[in-house]
Parts: C-alpha cells; sequence; structure tokens
C-alpha cells in the first residue's frame, strides 16, 4: 500500500472523473456527492504522510515509485518517477485538504453543466498533485500543462460576466512561460547527456548534480524563473490574476490561490534554484526587488479597490510577495517562513474567496458600496471573517504571522536587508486595506435595504470554515507539526542551491538545527 | 540484348512495389464494379476500399525490417517507405471512412472518388519508397492527378472548381520547377539516382557546388516544398483547402503532405547530402517562415476549414524543423510528427465534417457555437484534438512537438526552438477561440442536422485513441519512427 500510495493519492481523481462520466447528468446532488466523496477518499490516502515521521528525520525523497516510460534509446529517456519530501509534503496536504472544501463551497453556488464543473475539479486535482510529486522535469511538464486545461475551462464556462477574456488571458500567460522552460528543459537534458552525465531520463536529483557552465545556468535560470514568475505571480507578470480571480467562480479562485499560485514558488525552490545555483545570485536581488514592489504594488492596488474579490485577488500578489522574498533570503528562516507562508496563504486566501462567495451568493454582488453593517445580521461570518482577515494580515497568533516573521527575518538577516526594510512596510498596508474592507462591509448601520434579510452562515457553510479555522491558529500557535517536517528536506535544499543551512538565529526546534550545523560543519571540511 | 534482358528481370523486384500494385488493382476493380453497381449507391465501393486498404497495409508490413530494392535501385522499400506508407494508408481509411455520408449530403454519390483516393494512396507510396528522381516524380504526378481531381470534384459548386483549378495549375508549375531540376542534375551529375548524386558529389566536391548544380537542387525542392506547402509556397493552400471537400482537404493536409515530406527528406537525406549546411540554412528559414506565416494569418480566420488550412501550414513548418535538425532524432521526429498529426487533424476535420450542413456554410466559428452543449461528445473529442494541435499534454500533439524540438536542440538549434515554441504560443490564441466558440458561448443552433454515423465515428474513434495513446504511451511508435528514420 505505501508503496503505491503517491500514486494511487494522484490518480485517484482521475478514477473518480471515469466513473463521474456515467452518472446522470441531471442529478446534482449525487453528482456533486459523488465527488466529495473521492476528494475526501483522495484526502484520507495521502493522510499517513502527514503523520510519517520520516520526514522529520531525512530530508531525501520517500514514497520513491519509478518506472520506465519512455525510452528511446540514445535519444532520449522519461521516468514516472515521482516522490515526496518536507517541501512537498505541505503542498500535497494542502491540495487534498483544500479539494472538498471547495467541492462543498460550490454545493449551491454551481448550476449549469454540473458533471463537466466536477470532472474539471477533479483533474485539475490530479494535475496538481502530481506536478508536486514529479522528479522527472517531462513528467512534472507533463502534469503542469494538465493544470491548465480544467483552469481554463473553470474560468471560461462558469465565470462571471468578463470570463472569456480572462480565460484566455490565464491559458496564453501561462503557456507562454512554460513553453519556454519546455526549450530549457530540453536543453538541461542534452547538457547532461552529452557530459556523460545522465542515467535517468529527466530525473532532477542527477540535474541537481550537473555542473553547467555560468552562461548556460543564466538563461536556463531565466527560462525557468519567467515561467514560474508568471504563475506565482510577480510583479509585472501579475495582470492575468486579477482577471482570473475575479471572473473565476469561488472554487476555482480558491484552488487558484489556493494551490495553482503556489506552483510558481514551488517551482522556484524545487527547480530553478537548485538546478541553477550559479546563476542565483546574479537573479536575487533583481527577483528580490521585484518581490518587493509586488508587495507594495499588490497592497496599495489592493487598497483602492471596490470589488471584493478583486481586493482579495490583489492582496494575493502582495502575499506572495513575501514568499518570494522569504524563498530569496537563501537560509533556513526565510525558506521556511516562505515555505509556510505558501501554506498559510493557500489557508487564508483561499478562505478570503469562500468568504466572498458567502457574499456573492446572498447578494449577487460584491461591490463594497452594496454592504455596510453585515456583521449585525450575520453574526458567526462576521466572527470567522475577522478570524480569517486576522490571519491575512499576519496578526500573532494566527499562522499568518509566524511566516511572514519568518520570511522577513530570514530575508533581513541573509543580505536582502532594505528589501526586507520595505517589506514591512507591506504589513502594515495589509492591514490598512483589510481593516478598512471589514470596516466598510461590517460595521456601520445597515444602508442598504436588501441587506436588511441576509441569513447567516448555514451548518454547511460553517463546516467548510472549520477546518480552515482550525490550522490557522495550529499554524499560528504550533508551526512546530509543520516545520519539524520540513527542516531535513529544507537544508538539503539550501545545500544544493549553494546556500548555507544554518539557521541565523536558533529556532523552535534545537534538534533540527543542530542536524543543520553538523550539515554545514561538513560543507565545510569540505571545502 | 539477351543478357539486358536477364539483366533487367533480375533487378525487376515486384515485392518492392507490392503495396502500390495491391491498391491500384484495388482501385482498378473498383472502378469496373463501379460500372455495374446501381448509380448513387456507393457504401459497398466505400466498404471495398477500406478493404483495399487493410490488405495492403498488411501488405505494406511485411517490408518492416526486410527492404526490399527494385528496378535497378529505383525503388527501395524499407522502414522508411514502411513507415510513410502506413502514414499514407491510415490517411486513405480514415477520409474513405468520413466521405461516405458526405458524399450522399452534398450530392455527389460517385465511386470513382474511392478510386481516385486508392490511386493517390500509390503515387505516396512511390514518393516515400522511390530512390530515383524518375521515381518520385512518377509517384508525384499519380499522387497529383487524382488531387486535382479530387479537389475539384463538386462540379457544380464553384468553390470546388476554383479549388480544383488552382491547385491544378499551381501544382503543374511546381511541377515543372521539379522537372527543370531534375534535369540540371541530370545535366551535372549524369544520373537520376540519388545514390548516384551523391556518389558523384562525394567524388567532385568542387563541381558539386557548381551553379547548375545548387540551381537543380533548388528547382528540386521547390516542387516538395510546394507540395509541402511551405511559405511562401504555400498560397495555394486556404483557398484549395476551404474548397475541396472536406474529406480531401483532410486527406491532402495528412497523406500527399506526409508523402511530399517522405520524398523531401530522402531527397536532401540521401541525394543532396553534398549541401547539407546549403540546406540546413535554408530549412531554417523556411521552417520559421512557415510556422510563422501560418500562424500569423491563421489567427484573423473565422472560416474553420480555412483556419485549419492555415494551422496545417504551420505544421509544416514545425515538421521541417526536424530537417533542419539533419540528426537522427529531427528526421525520426519527422516520421512521428506525421503520424500524429494524420490522428488529430483528420480527427478535428471529421467532426467538421459531422457538423456540416449541406454546402458547408456553417463551418464558421460562430456557427459552432454552444456545439459542446449540444453534442458533447462531438464537442468533447474536437477539443481533445484542439488540444493535441496546440501541443498540449497528455496528448500527441505534445510528444511530437517534443520529439522535434528535442532534435533541434540536440543539434544546437536554441533559437530555432525557441521561435518554434513561440510559435506555438501564437497558435493556442485561434485555437483557443474555437473552444470559446463551442464552451463558453450558448449554443444559437440546436445541431439537430447532426446525425453520428458509424464510418464517421470509427473514424474518429480511431483518431480520439491514436492522439491520446500516442500523447500517453508514446513509447512503441517512438521506437518504430527511430528504427525507421535515416
Amino acid at each position: 500500500m505505501a508503496d503505491y500510495l503517491l500514486s494511487m493519492m494522484t490518480f485517484f481523481p482521475l478514477l473518480g472523473i471515469l466513473i463521474l462520466l456515467f452518472l446522470p447528468r441531471d442529478n446534482g446532488g449525487l453528482l456533486k456527492g459523488f465527488t466529495l466523496a473521492v476528494s475526501l477518499i483522495t484526502f484520507a490516502i495521502s493522510l499517513p504522510l502527514a503523520f510519517d515521521n520520516v520526514f522529520t528525520t531525512s530530508g531525501g525523497m520517500h514514497y520513491r515509485e519509478f518506472y520506465q516510460w519512455i525510452n528511446i534509446g540514445d535519444f532520449f529517456q522519461m521516468n514516472y518517477n515521482i516522490g515526496i519530501d518536507g517541501i512537498s509534503l505541505w503542498l500535497v496536504m494542502l491540495t487534498t485538504f483544500i479539494t472538498p472544501i471547495t467541492i462543498l463551497s460550490t454545493w449551491n453556488a454551481v448550476e449549469k453543466n454540473i458533471k463537466g464543473f466536477m470532472v474539471m475539479l477533479l483533474l485539475l486535482e490530479t494535475g496538481m498533485l502530481g506536478a508536486f510529486i514529479s522528479l522527472d522535469l517531462f513528467l512534472f511538464y507533463v502534469f503542469w500543462e494538465l493544470m491548465l486545461i480544467p483552469m481554463y475551462f473553470l474560468i471560461g464556462i462558469w465565470g462571471g460576466k468578463n470570463r472569456i477574456y480572462a480565460a484566455v488571458k490565464f491559458f496564453i500567460y501561462t503557456a507562454v512561460g512554460s513553453l519556454l522552460m519546455l526549450v530549457a528543459i530540453i536543453f538541461v537534458y542534452y547538457y547532461a547527456q552529452q557530459s556523460g552525465t545522465i542515467t535517468n531520463g529527466f530525473g532532477i536529483q542527477e540535474l541537481y548534480k550537473l555542473d553547467l557552465p555560468y552562461n548556460a545556468q543564466f538563461w536556463l535560470f531565466l527560462a525557468f524563473g519567467f515561467s514560474f514568475a508568471i504563475k506565482v505571480p510577480m510583479f509585472p507578470l501579475h495582470t492575468w490574476l486579477p482577471d482570473a480571480h475575479t471572473e473565476a467562480p469561488t472554487a476555482g479562485s480558491v484552488i487558484l490561490a489556493a494551490v495553482l499560485l503556489k506552483m510558481g514558488t514551488y517551482g522556484y525552490v524545487r527547480f530553478a534554484m537548485p538546478l541553477f545555483p550559479d546563476a542565483l545570485p546574479t537573479f536575487i536581488p533583481f527577483l528580490a526587488f521585484l518581490s518587493v514592489v509586488g508587495i507594495i504594488y499588490g497592497s496599495l492596488v489592493a487598497m483602492m479597490q471596490e470589488d471584493i474579490k478583486k481586493l482579495v485577488a490583489y492582496s494575493s500578489v502582495a502575499h506572495l510577495g513575501f514568499v518570494m522574498l522569504g524563498v530569496f533570503a537563501l537560509n533556513l528562516q526565510g525558506l521556511a517562513g516562505g515555505m509556510i507562508q505558501m501554506v498559510n496563504h493557500g489557508i487564508s486566501t483561499g478562505a478570503l474567496f469562500l468568504i466572498v462567495g458567502f457574499l456573492y451568493e446572498r447578494r449577487h454582488t460584491r461591490l463594497i458600496t452594496e454592504f455596510g453593517g453585515i456583521a449585525t445580521k450575520m453574526p458567526i461570518f462576521a466572527t470567522i471573517f475577522m478570524i480569517i482577515l486576522f490571519s491575512s494580515i499576519g496578526l500573532p497568533g494566527t499562522n499568518g504571522f509566524v511566516g511572514e516573521f519568518l520570511a522577513l527575518m530570514g530575508a533581513f538577516q541573509g543580505g536582502l536587508r532594505w528589501y526586507a526594510v520595505f517589506a514591512t512596510t507591506g504589513v502594515i498596508l495589509a492591514a490598512v486595506y483589510m481593516l478598512w474592507v471589514y470596516q466598510r462591509v461590517m460595521f456601520g448601520k445597515v444602508t442598504n435595504p436588501k441587506n436588511e434579510n441576509l441569513k447567516d452562515l448555514s451548518v454547511r457553510e460553517i463546516i467548510i470554515m472549520l477546518p480552515l479555522l482550525l490550522f490557522v491558529f495550529w499554524i499560528g500557535i504550533y508551526p512546530n507539526t509543520f516545520f519539524s517536517k520540513m527542516n531535513p528536506a529544507m537544508e538539503q535544499m539550501l545545500i544544493q542551491m549553494g546556500a548555507n543551512p544554518v539557521a541565523v538565529v536558533e529556532m523552535h526546534q534545537p534538534a533540527a538545527v543542530e542536524h543543520a550545523v553538523d550539515h554545514a560543519e561538513t560543507q565545510t571540511e569540505h571545502k | 540484348m539477351e543478357n539486358l534482358v536477364q539483366e533487367a528481370i533480375q533487378n525487376v523486384n515486384f515485392q518492392a512495389i507490392m503495396p502500390s500494385l495491391v491498391l491500384c488493382v484495388f482501385g482498378m476493380v473498383i472502378l469496373m464494379v463501379s460500372v455495374f453497381s446501381k448509380r448513387g449507391s456507393t457504401t459497398h465501393v466505400a466498404w471495398l476500399s477500406i478493404v483495399a486498404l487493410v490488405v495492403t497495409g498488411f501488405v505494406a508490413l511485411t517490408g518492416w525490417n526486410n527492404p526490399q530494392a527494385g528496378f535497378a535501385g529505383s525503388v527501395l522499400f524499407d522502414n522508411f517507405a514502411t513507415f510513410f506508407s502506413m502514414i499514407c494508408i491510415i490517411a486513405a481509411a480514415l477520409t474513405i471512412l468520413m466521405s461516405d455520408d458526405y458524399l450522399k449530403r452534398e450530392g455527389y454519390p460517385v465511386s470513382e472518388y474511392y478510386s481516385l483516393i486508392l490511386f493517390t494512396t500509390a503515387g505516396a507510396m512511390w514518393m516515400a519508397s522511390g530512390t530515383d528522381l524518375m521515381t518520385i516524380f512518377l509517384g508525384l504526378e499519380v499522387l497529383s492527378v487524382s488531387l486535382y481531381v479530387l479537389a475539384g470534384f463538386f462540379r457544380n459548386q464553384v468553390r470546388s472548381n476554383e479549388a480544383g483549378l488552382k491547385y491544378f495549375f499551381l501544382g503543374a508549375f511546381s511541377t515543372g520547377f521539379l522537372l527543370y531540376g531534375v534535369a540540371l542534375l541530370y545535366g551535372v551529375t549524369g544520373t537520376t539516382k540519388l545514390e548516384g548524386i551523391a556518389a558523384y558529389v562525394r567524388a567532385n566536391p568542387e563541381s558539386a557546388m557548381n551553379t547548375m548544380f545548387i540551381a537543380g537542387g533548388a528547382l528540386l525542392l521547390i516542387g516538395f516544398l510546394f507540395k509541402v506547402a511551405a511559405a511562401p509556397f504555400h498560397m495555394w493552400t486556404p483557398d484549395v483547402y476551404q474548397g475541396a471537400p472536406t474529406p480531401i482537404t483532410a486527406f491532402m493536409s495528412a497523406g500527399p503532405k506526409a508523402a511530399a515530406f517522405a520524398a523531401l527528406m530522402r531527397v536532401s537525406i540521401v541525394g543532396l547530402d553534398g549541401l547539407q549546411s546549403e540546406l540546413t540554412s535554408m530549412f531554417w528559414i523556411l521552417a520559421v517562415l512557415t510556422m510563422t506565416v501560418g500562424n500569423f494569418i491563421a489567427l484573423s480566420q473565422k472560416d474553420l476549414k480555412r483556419m485549419l488550412a492555415y494551422s496545417s501550414i504551420s505544421h509544416a513548418g514545425y515538421a521541417m524543423v526536424g530537417l533542419v535538425a539533419w540528426n537522427e532524432i529531427g528526421h525520426s521526429a519527422i516520421l512521428f510528427y506525421m503520424l500524429v498529426y494524420t490522428f488529430m487533424n483528420m480527427g478535428a476535420f471529421a467532426v467538421l465534417v459531422l457538423i456540416g450542413k449541406k454546402g458547408e456554410n456553417n463551418l464558421t466559428l460562430e456557427g459552432i457555437a454552444g456545439l459542446g452543449y449540444k453534442k458533447p461528445v462531438l464537442g468533447i473529442v474536437l477539443t481533445i484534438f484542439l488540444f493535441s494541435l496546440m501541443g498540449l499534454p497528455p496528448t500527441a500533439g505534445f510528444t511530437a512537438k517534443f520529439y522535434i524540438f528535442a532534435g533541434a536542440i540536440e543539434a544546437g538549434y536554441i533559437w530555432l526552438a525557441v521561435l518554434g515554441v513561440l510559435n506555438s504560443a501564437v497558435s493556442l490564441y485561434y485555437y483557443l477561440r474555437v473552444m470559446v466558440q463551442m464552451y463558453f458561448k450558448d449554443p444559437e443552433e440546436d445541431f439537430a442536422w447532426v446525425s453520428i454515423n458509424p464510418p464517421v465515428a470509427i473514424s474518429i474513434v480511431i483518431s480520439v485513441v491514436g492522439v491520446l495513446y500516442l500523447g500517453i504511451f508514446p513509447n512503441s511508435l517512438m521506437n518504430l519512427a527511430k528504427l525507421a528514420g535515416f
């Protein structure tokens, strides 16, 4: 069982699609229930990963599966080469965790062509999981592109008024970047083949060992980095995001924010940075600058939005800026902050989109001016909104604080001091736009008569939000559960990126730090 | 005299042309059968030609790993020829499957149509197996003349007439170029055999660079590039593809195009080997030009057949990248690409055949609005074909493009690969527009006239299976392409 756990988890949604296709198309309840069951089983399959203590001790790849897939002799070879380590662990868990929540959230929101919608959601889940566990660049690329197709249809068919524009823009932006990455992938492969270091197809663990000349690394990092930067999205490549988010149905927005954007940041951590470490020093100042611009720009633009969903979308640009800044710090705190912030953003921004969705389902508008005084009508909603809001701002005690604090501290200590200083203003700006929107929507008197009869959250809606709230506090109060499983893998990754994995300031887990110091010492001895 | 006859008989090896012979015999039998058939009943003829193609397929497969040379070295039925012959046979079979009901709908149930397709296929096989410029020319002419008739088959339709006439005039011109090139090459080297030309160049490297030889080679290649529809010799394609009967358009874009690629490859790689550096730089420019012209003009097309015509031009450009690479990977990639292109393009055309009304004036972007809701299965399969044409995984279009660009990058043509993928990015837009119409727009018509009949359904199923199988498990066919390449 454990031998095939990752494959089972990844392809179970696909199996679900096959059965789903034969279910009657007009029985919406059955279709939704079945899809929910499929996604819950997928979550159950993935659950043993979260409790496996092997991640706390070893930073390598676990649950490996390796089969030959395509073998054209000396032309090229691709393998079905998958595995999971502490870096992908929580992103995989986030994916399997958030998918049932999104499905539950669409219960009343989607009316037309429910079958197609559910097929797309499950296909998307397979694509996302596959991309996180691929250890072969070719396989990764296949899953990476596979994610595009369902998202395109989710936005285009079930989206808002301007959906066609948003869907096509989303598709073309992402595809252009990934096509250039494809050229880079092929180039890396043939470089490795001609230098005689390759035996395992496009396996990244062998490509990590490749000693590419700086010049090649420069261009390759550019190609990979461009592709991932579009997905993150980093300023100034972010323009597809507000459109896509605003037009997408709630479920699409949640998945887009919670998981799809992480593909970009994950791509940096797993592929672009460790594969081409020599090019890193050249690019980091530039990328860190763009991250900071993204933080400040995203926050300022978010502040001026009249549409709540657009506001959340722009806040994503800012939050992802923190993730990237932490990752580019190239030390344990920064990376840990970036990684945990990926999960945090998935939880809190996903939750924010759900909240916007709740409002939209009730009022069919998302304009801030249409609301006001909702808190008196919907007290439970108000409380949940408040907690998620604090998590998004990064109030101590919530998950957002842990992530942003570590990312900023890492950046501050790791040679990105002035970037961190400017980025910190983003925290303040986040408080401004978030609190301001809360004030305008929730407080005051009910001025718009349409808001008089708003119903508070239903049981289903509360059930959707509860698990998210649980993790807001869990990560906020005891993040060690998550860090302890990420640390060994992060240390290895930092060594691969050519950085020193020593924690700049001692963190909560002395054991892991000792471990890191050992690593560092052996490294220095080698030198 | 006695000796010459002896030698000639020894050199004749009917095994080398057996597949095309079988096909020609069947073609003539069909002509006879149609004489004795009731007017307007063509279904049995259609199935007979399917039988002919299946039999030919089995005969052709005996040539795998069993190369047969014949006719004093002017024909060589090797793995390469087998692979391309199979592509043409598949293309012809898919065409026939989608033709019967189509011809009845359009009011031209004539059985000669089927024998012409068989003759075209026979000509395509000669092009793929010819090792003498004359054999290749013979194949090209058999193929072209049949196609001229097929393109103008709807004799009461102005557009079809235009297609036939345009194709004929321009085709005749290009054949003239080709023959002139053959003559010049013969003038320099004293032979029309590809091996002979190559041997002459190896023996006299300096005279290979004289103007006459280069002019001869260039004129020869123009002839093939015309058939491949490479820019700037593509001008005929949109009009002909739009005007011709839809199954014939599908066929032209797959079978004869593959045959022209086969001839282009064999002539360049075997015959004009000495001009490698000149040829690769020429193909570099042509490949970029072809894909760019095709993709950018396709962006503004409203008519689906015309859009697919321009898309087919751009795909010829991608395939040509394999010739630029001029390595094993690139050459094998062309074979694989043409096979994949056959499945995905013929599949897309098969869907168009189904959703067209008589006269096919509704095959425009607006005309298929909401198709995905009214005919969900057709919508899904057309979507699969479009994703494959875009080159997205997990479809065969992706693996084929990967194969092609892998060849280019292995040979060091990074910029060509970059231009190629950027071109794919451009192409996304017009393929997506079709999907936008199918799924994102509300249906304006009920598509009640669309009836899915078994033969077309078979051809669509074969294409879908081909596209998905070669997309997810491309291993076996990629290896066969490797064995068949140069």
